[in-house]
């Protein structure tokens, strides 16, 4: 679990977090959007330490992360992992170079234990067969999956995603979103995503912390911001028209008017006429 | 930003290396890396510029000492005592600030902008000095060992294009790299040096390290570090003699 209480991080005369605080939960998708300039990638970044906040404190399983020593982050940054947005391979090593890097600097670990280690990582983001390739050898999706590949070699508590869908398809994007969910749950991660991407805000959206010019707007889970009433927030989420039905379709269902999909689909099958 | 809040970050960085290493071995492996990629790798340049410099020189000194009063003898004096002194040290290190400064500046600063750095943070490795100790390490290894090889290049370009033009016969030259031979040129060629090779590796890594935007910038940055590198080597260049050479 990670908590953050009243997080301020101003830049210049700029305040980007204002008083922000929320709790992260274990085993969870916890998902952190907003629009462009709303704070979400430097709350993420004062998260994991690589911008000091202002003021507040970050908890990580009850232990401050912001009075730690240097040597205490150290040690707890090994058992965090991160995907960034260009996934951030090193570009002259191979991809089981890439994976085993973690491993070669911190793991005591003999080299075919190492091996044995990155093609199970591998395997899991079913990546099987390229570890010989080059970064610039493979597709935006399949570098993102070494990037996901790299973040869990050490079975890390804690995996930061920076938009790990920006740049893909829709059905890759749903790939990753599967698979980040399903390693949560596997190694019962706290895991922190932030995201533009409104498939995996419904899709993997346990946790939601919406985040408006630098403060929280509002929080629930992908159940409930159909629901909400929160104007910014619906202006945000159903921006197009296509969400927006998508979402009323979504209300009817819940009241009944209409079937749900599988309902609808029998209803087809069977020949019936949909009210 | 001012000089002096640039001068307090670089020294910050230069203090910021010195850690205990996370693994002795990936740094050791990240030494002998850079060893090869500044070593090695700028081998080519230096000695083609070494040896043209020392036939060029040899050709401009016979060129200026056209009096029969002089030994040809001084010719291999001069040429000696100048690509020892002077042209195997600096203008050796300046081509090299050149190669390796711009290589450092863009490869750290490609590093920075995608994120690269930020991830070797997050995982809890010191990235200054993972990234950037070894590379002033190796150039501080390296560049010396450069030098010395392009003073004996140098010298031999000047006996070559001697003998070959005929201003002087190999023999004769040889007789005159004997004359009046003052060691400690060389370990004053070589203070110089180390100092050369300090510069041109940190002032990039510095430019590198902290660049901040896109490609354009990695560029700039890249550019402005060789100038800097440039003109602090030629600072250092003239206090060094001044320190090292007046009585």
């Amino acid at each position: 679990m990670i908590e953050f209480k009243n997080i301020k991080k101003s830049f210049d005369e700029k305040v980007v977090l204002d008083d922000v605080s929320h709790v992260m939960e274990t085993g969870k998708c916890n998902l952190i959007i907003g629009t462009s300039g709303s704070g979400k990638t430097v709350l993420q970044k004062c998260l994991v330490g690589l911008f000091e906040p202002d003021s507040g404190e970050i908890l990580y399983d009850g232990i401050s992360f912001t009075e730690m020593d240097d040597d205490g982050r150290k040690a707890l940054r090994q058992q965090i992992g991160m995907l960034f947005q260009g996934s951030a391979l090193f570009d002259s090593m191979t991809v089981e170079q890439n994976v085993m890097f973690p491993l070669d600097m911190f793991a005591k670990m003999s080299s075919s234990e190492k091996l044995k280690r990155v093609n199970e990582v591998l395997d899991r983001v079913n990546l099987e067969g390229a570890n010989k390739k080059f970064p610039a050898e493979i597709s935006g999706g399949m570098k993102k999956r070494v990037g996901i590949a790299r973040a869990i070699v050490l079975n890390p508590k804690y995996l930061f995603c920076d938009e790990p869908n920006s740049g893909l398809d829709p059905q890759t994007s749903m790939v990753i979103d599967k698979l980040i969910l399903e390693i949560t749950k596997e190694f019962n991660m706290t895991t922190v995503i932030n995201t533009h991407d409104m498939n995996s805000v419904m899709e993997i959206g346990e946790n939601i912390l919406y985040m408006f010019e630098g403060h929280k707007e509002w929080t629930g889970n992908n159940e409930e911001i159909i629901f909400s009433k929160n104007e910014k927030l619906n202006q945000f989420i159903f921006a197009s028209k296509f969400l927006q039905d998508a979402k009323d379709m979504r209300m009817l269902e819940a009241k009944g008017i209409i079937a749900d999909d599988r309902n609808m689909e029998d209803m087809l099958n069977n020949g019936e006429e949909i009210k | 930003m001012t000089f002096f809040t640039h001068f307090g970050r670089y020294l910050l960085m230069l203090k910021g290396m010195f850690t205990r290493p996370e693994n002795l071995k990936m740094y050791w492996k990240e030494f002998m890396h850079q060893c090869n990629d500044i070593g090695i790798g700028s081998l080519g340049i230096v000695s083609i510029i070494s040896v043209f410099i020392g036939a060029v020189s040899a050709v401009q000194t016979s060129y200026q000492l056209v009096s029969p009063l002089i030994a040809p003898e001084t010719i291999a004096q001069i040429v000696r005592d100048t690509v020892i002194l002077e042209f195997a040290p600096t203008l050796v290190c300046i081509v090299l600030a050149g190669v390796i400064g711009s290589k450092i500046a863009s490869e750290l600063g490609n590093m920075r902008v995608s994120e690269q750095i930020d991830a070797l943070e997050i995982m809890g490795i010191n990235t200054k000095a993972y990234l950037i100790l070894p590379k002033i390490t190796a150039a501080l290894l390296t560049i010396p060992l450069l030098v010395i090889i392009s003073m004996v290049l140098g010298i031999w370009g000047g006996r070559l294009a001697g003998a070959a033009s005929g201003i002087l016969s190999a023999d004769t030259f040889d007789r005159g790299l004997l004359l009046k031979f003052i060691p400690y040129n060389v370990t004053f060629a070589l203070i110089k040096s180390y100092t050369f090779a300090f510069i041109i590796s940190s002032i990039p890594a510095y430019y590198g390290y902290y660049v901040k935007g896109g490609a354009l910038e990695i560029g700039r940055s890249s550019t402005k570090s060789v100038v800097v590198s440039c003109i602090m080597l030629l600072f250092a260049d003239y206090v060094l003699t001044q320190m090292l050479l007046t009585h």
